[in-house]
């Protein structure tokens, strides 16, 4: 199967979900925290709207990980917060 | 005496304190929730850069001095009140002298402003694209949360015996024979006993007025604001091109757009301001958005990689003249209307409050507040018993 990585580990896809799917499908509910009290934080509404569901995407933060699809060699991290500098 | 208030917007919730502080028995009526309206449309701006000499600058002056009081008795942080400047820039340097000539008028007004060079601006905000020519610091100029804003009023109106009812849609009014008000009637077939009604409606103050026989000339202006995703603090006024002023007075049919850009507490960039007369068509068009972002981005370099995360539009109440119409109405006895002031509606309400304070227990606000009625009275506007002129077609 194939996977890319969420913080050097492997998650498995199947071609057409998007990062947020395919972590959801991995048993993964939250890979960031709220900047103000490190609350947690996944996909809520999984159509590209709420910029809850952020991730770092191949050194870029703040990707939003319901609109991301997943491929072979995506490299992505958590994230604690957002308000990356830009 | 008592008292019903139309709206519970940023006018109607301030139309609402100040009332109640005059003694006056109030409810609070609006169709929907608080500041679901206008006010909760635009950027909850405070300004006295945007405008020219005269009555609407002059109302503002007051209005703003209302804002500082009121945000140190009802808590800064219950109403986001950020005392934070302006920045008006240049972004052409045949704009500098334009500009200059409008500051020299406002500051024999009595607003505050610094002409800003390159360096200055530099200094005022380090993110801004070091081609600009120059622009004032505008230091009066603040903020405020216009939803949280309305709503910490509205609390402080009930605090002092004032009633809220959300959701009860205003339809009309009894008189007696004599045509003195009794009652305003509701959508839900219920009365609420009244000797005067405010009409704090916005932009739906045309068709509330209607309703109460008193119609005015309250029509829409569309406008967009753009909001990215929280960022650290990389704007830290309010910081728009000198365009805006020219914009604001502008009386032009199209599409008017001139950035302007600020920060909130969230962490979140607002970028406005489009001004479009489409009625009420609430269709959002992208190129639009590209239009303001492109704006935005050529004051801050930075934001063309901070990504958009929504965007909102709103439909701004304006008069054919561009002042708010403020006062009894003419033609029927108890109707005084407070709307119509377009895109500066939070900046003015807590002015506009204290106005209508003054006209309903009859006190001189030339006295009390050192404002003059009488630019903002209904009467400019009307021609004929029970009827409005309506000098602008929008469909």
């Amino acid at each position: 199967m194939t996977s890319f990585r969420l913080d050097g580990r492997p998650v498995p896809f199947v071609p057409g979900q998007t990062l947020g799917a395919a972590l959801v499908a991995a048993g993964r509910t939250s890979w960031r925290t709220t900047r103000n009290e490190g609350r947690p934080r996944g996909i809520f509404c999984g159509i590209g709207v709420c910029f809850d569901c952020l991730l770092t995407v191949d050194g870029v933060p703040d990707q939003r990980a319901c609109q991301v699809l997943a491929t072979e060699d995506l490299e992505v991290g958590t994230q604690e917060g957002e308000r990356r500098a830009p | 005496m008592r008292v019903v208030v139309v709206g519970a917007g940023i006018v109607g919730a301030s139309c609402a304190l100040a009332a109640a502080r005059a003694g006056c028995e109030v409810v609070v009526l609006d169709r929907g929730q608080v500041g679901a309206g206008t006010t909760s449309r635009g950027e909850g701006n405070v300004l006295v850069s945007d405008k020219e000499p005269g009555p609407e600058l002059d109302l503002a002056l007051v209005s703003r001095t209302v804002w500082g009081r009121w945000a140190e008795e009802l808590g800064a942080d219950a109403l986001e009140f950020e005392p934070k400047g302006g920045v008006v820039v240049a972004t052409a340097a045949e704009a500098l002298t334009p500009l200059g000539e409008l500051v020299a008028g406002q500051e024999a007004a009595g607003v505050v402003a610094h002409a800003a060079g390159p360096d200055d601006l530099r200094g005022l905000e380090p993110h801004l694209a070091p081609d600009l020519p120059g622009g004032y610091h505008y230091p009066q100029d603040a903020q405020v949360q216009p939803v949280l804003a309305a709503a910490t009023i509205l609390a402080a109106a009930v605090r002092l015996g004032a009633r809220h009812r959300p959701a009860t849609e205003v339809v009309g009014a009894r008189r007696s024979t004599d045509g003195a008000l009794q009652a305003v009637l509701c959508a839900d077939g219920s009365e609420v006993a009244a000797d005067a009604v405010v009409n704090a409606a916005g932009t739906w103050g045309g068709q509330v007025g209607e309703r109460l026989g008193a119609p005015v000339p309250v029509l829409p202006r569309k406008g967009y604001v753009l909001v990215t995703q929280p960022v650290p603090a990389l704007v830290h006024h309010k910081v728009y091109s000198a365009d805006y002023v020219a914009n604001v007075a502008a009386s032009t049919e199209g599409l008017e757009t001139s950035c302007v850009v600020e920060s909130t507490r969230g962490g979140t960039i607002l970028i406005g301001a489009s001004r479009e007369r489409v009625g009420f068509d609430p269709a959002m068009e992208p190129s639009t958005v590209a239009l303001l972002a492109a704006q935005a981005v050529r004051l801050f370099p930075v934001l063309e990689r901070v990504q958009l995360m929504r965007v909102y539009r709103g439909f701004r109440p304006y008069c054919p003249d561009h002042l708010p119409v403020v006062g009894p109405d003419p033609r029927v006895p108890g109707v005084l209307h407070a709307c119509g002031h377009e895109g500066a509606g939070v900046g003015l309400a807590p002015a506009t409050g204290e106005l209508v304070a003054a006209h309903l227990t009859g006190a001189d606000p030339v006295a009390t507040l050192g404002i003059d009625p009488r630019p903002f009275l209904p009467d400019r506007l009307l021609t004929g018993a029970g009827d409005a002129t309506r000098t602008e077609d929008l469909t």
